[in-house]
């Protein structure tokens, strides 16, 4: 049991900081590209901690479906969000999130 | 542990490099760190859409975007991170404050794993016989996405004419 605490807290910590590295590039950047970056990372860290969670408790397989559906969820996201960043592009020649001040009712 | 490490450092390179370029190529970097490590946790399929679709896909998806869009000058990237330095710089310090918060708290050592009922199947008879519905949800979200793809495209064509 102390080789699975030892192993899930050393994972858990670089998750952890994973997870911070792409919350602190949603709320620090003003980009969209960046944006959708720092979603990717959150993404990530959530992927690396469920597989981690099904190699532990012996269910890889249930591990590994629910991940191949987050990645599909992942690249329908990317895809979507680029167009949008793109269409955003170039009715405002910019990436900037504050140009979409016009949309406020 | 070394992967964890490369993870986290490629990680940080994508947050904190300056070009849109190089914050791509830290993520695809990333990616290809994550498919190793969670090949090595015995999970090769994952790992093999992990390195395909997160690392090449996405990636490609970042570039042609990046190159549609017009990117910063090294003047305005400049002005950006003085700015933000001013306007963040307590966030590290929320991050130290809760990161020593977690070290100095207890954690429960006596941590057990709860076993999920059932055997371990395959994979794929997990993901064909027993997640069918999911599947289909999966299959819509795709169609969603390459249609509102489409139609974004479609309207930038419009207004060009």
């Amino acid at each position: 049991m102390n080789g699975n605490w030892q192993l899930f807290s050393t994972f858990g910590f670089f998750i952890v900081l994973l997870f911070v590295c792409g919350a602190y590039c949603l709320v620090v950047t003003r980009s969209m590209i960046r944006a959708i970056i720092g979603i990717e990372l959150l993404i990530k860290a959530v992927t690396l901690l469920i597989i981690l969670a099904g190699n532990m408790t012996g269910q890889v397989a249930l591990a590994q479906s629910l991940v191949i559906t987050i990645i599909i969820v992942e690249v329908v996201i990317a895809a979507t969000a680029a167009g949008i960043a793109l269409s955003v592009f170039r009715h405002t020649d910019s990436l900037d999130v504050r140009s979409l001040k016009n949309l406020k009712g | 542990m070394g992967l964890l490490i490369l993870t986290t450092m490629a990680a940080l390179w994508t947050v904190m490099a300056r070009s849109l370029l190089k914050a791509t190529i830290g993520l695809a970097i990333t990616s290809a760190a994550i498919a190793i490590i969670i090949f090595r946790l015995n999970s090769p399929l994952a790992a093999v859409f992990e390195l395909s679709v997160c690392a090449g896909l996405i990636t490609a998806i970042f570039v042609s975007t990046i190159s549609l869009t017009k990117p910063l000058t090294h003047k305005e990237i400049l002005q950006v991170s003085k700015d933000r330095i001013k306007r963040y710089w307590y966030l590290p310090v929320i991050l130290a404050i809760v990161g020593a918060l977690l070290i100095f708290m207890k954690a429960r050592q006596d941590f057990t794993m709860i076993q999920a009922p059932g055997s371990p199947l395959d994979v794929r008879t997990m993901l064909w016989d027993f997640r069918r519905l999911d599947l289909l949800g999966q299959v819509m979200i795709l169609i969603a996405g390459a249609l509102g793809v489409v139609l974004l495209f479609g309207e930038n064509k419009n207004d060009e004419r």
